[in-house]
């Protein structure tokens, strides 16, 4: 029987895996960490329909543990080709297919010191928010309830400055969705949205932002936040243009929330030069063809799935581990 | 003796400052008509505006300057809309901005 590798034991790793083995491939995934479902483990739940993210991951891994795939826990992958997988330890794991699905790096809020965020208190990314509402605790540094929340949109996306020129897509949804779930939990507070373009691409997402306006009363302004700075109350003033009106804005909230975006993994590089694949400008893998081969890599025996080739929601990473399925089974034949 | 005019002056701030801008108005009016909050800022409604191609006047500006508390002069401006709504026709999120305009002449009418 053939033996495909899947590398990487998220939601892409576990799909792939599954399509796979249901094509009657050998699969083994292969996990760096010590248990699969990636970084949706940390997510509370899922734009536009508020679907617990426990969902997904639970049952994948559920139907991960019924499929009889092979799953290794705690190894990391040093290099691969189409026939081996070279695992830390020095194990060379056998295979004639490997699909990488290693997904994306964080973007580090830190870098854009000018929000001050791991130097001010009360300023958090968006995934400090999704591990706040899992714990069921989402409340200032002081343990107060926030009066004024701002959300800043692509916080390391389409910036320059920090090298990423790329949209991260998903971020905007998730910081409408974040602003419906502040609003949920804290009524009385005032919630503002400081954006570039909000970006609905999705069936009910421009729907939820609707409901967003018009239902919580959230207030959307365009234009970037420049700064963020102390007040001397503890609150933090942010200063950004209202662009519509063509004026300065200023205003001072209790919790600043950062949308971080996806950046490439930062083993991509490594991957790449070792196995003679292609990374884009982004750093993101570059698919052999942006349509009709868009889960190949360019290297035969060698395949994508899920967000190591782009940022992408959990509903197109779910559908690439079918699509890859599909192209191993042309390939293995 | 007469003041010394030395020629300088000082310069309001522009900045839409909202922790000091009463927002009680601005939120009675979206109270009443929460769609305005609706606006993409598209301004489909001021490119068509009669009252805009011939005037400085500008709905979608006027109306956002209000939801941040910017009252001054809106209630003025707001009198130039000759309420043909066209405007009303155009609007992508269905946003009644005739009724808008009555709304805020309505409640601004002091300012």
């Amino acid at each position: 029987m053939k033996h495909v590798v899947v590398i990487g034991g998220g939601i892409a790793g576990m799909q792939s895996a599954l399509s796979l083995k249901k094509r009657g491939f050998d699969v083994t995934v292969v996990e760096k960490s010590n248990r699969l479902g990636g970084k949706l483990l940390n997510w509370h739940c899922l734009f536009p329909s508020f679907t617990p993210a426990t969902e997904v991951t639970d049952t994948l891994k559920q139907r991960i543990a019924d499929s009889g795939v092979e799953v290794r826990l705690n190894a990391e992958v040093v290099e691969f080709d189409r026939h081996h997988v070279v695992l830390a330890d020095g194990e060379r794991i056998e295979c004639d297919a490997v699909v990488l699905c290693s997904g994306f790096t964080l973007f580090d809020a830190r870098i854009k010191e000018e929000y001050g965020y791991g130097i001010y208190d009360n300023v958090y990314t968006s995934v400090d928010i999704e591990a706040m509402l899992n714990k069921g605790r989402v409340e200032l540094k002081n343990g107060g309830r926030p009066r004024r929340i701002a959300f800043l949109h692509c916080v390391g996306s389409r910036d320059e400055k920090v090298c990423q020129r790329h949209c991260s897509k998903v971020c905007c949804v998730t910081g409408v969705k974040q602003a419906i779930e502040m609003k949920q939990l804290f009524p009385e507070a005032d919630v503002f949205n400081f954006y570039m373009d909000i970006r609905m691409f999705g069936p009910g997402y421009e729907e939820m932002y609707r409901e967003a306006q018009q239902k919580y009363n959230i207030h959307f302004v365009r234009g970037r936040i420049s700064e963020a700075a102390p007040t001397i109350d503890g609150r933090l003033q942010l200063k950004a243009e209202d662009t519509l009106t063509g004026r300065p804005l200023k205003i001072s909230v209790d919790m600043l929330v950062l949308l971080v975006g996806m950046r490439s993994n930062d083993d991509n590089a490594r991957f790449a030069e070792h196995s003679g694949l292609q990374c884009a400008p982004s750093g993101f893998m570059a698919p052999a063809d942006m349509f009709l081969s868009n889960v190949a890599s360019g290297v035969g025996g060698i395949f994508y799935a899920g967000a190591v080739t782009a940022p992408k929601s959990v509903g197109e990473v779910l559908n690439d581990g079918a699509a890859v399925a599909e192209a191993v089974t042309g390939y293995l034949g | 003796m007469a003041a010394i005019d030395w020629g300088f002056s000082i310069n309001r701030p522009r900045t839409i400052d909202i922790d000091n801008n009463n927002l009680r108005k601005s939120d009675e009016i979206l109270r009443e008509m929460p769609e305005l909050q609706c606006c993409i800022g598209c301004g489909a409604c001021t490119a068509s505006c009669t009252a805009g191609n011939l005037t400085e006047f500008n709905f979608r500006k006027v109306h956002t300057l209000v939801r941040r508390g910017e009252y001054q002069g809106a209630y003025e401006e707001m009198n130039k809309c000759m309420l043909c709504g066209k405007c009303r026709l155009l609007c992508p999120r269905g946003i009644n901005t005739r009724g808008v305009v009555m709304l805020i002449k309505r409640k601004l009418g002091d300012f």
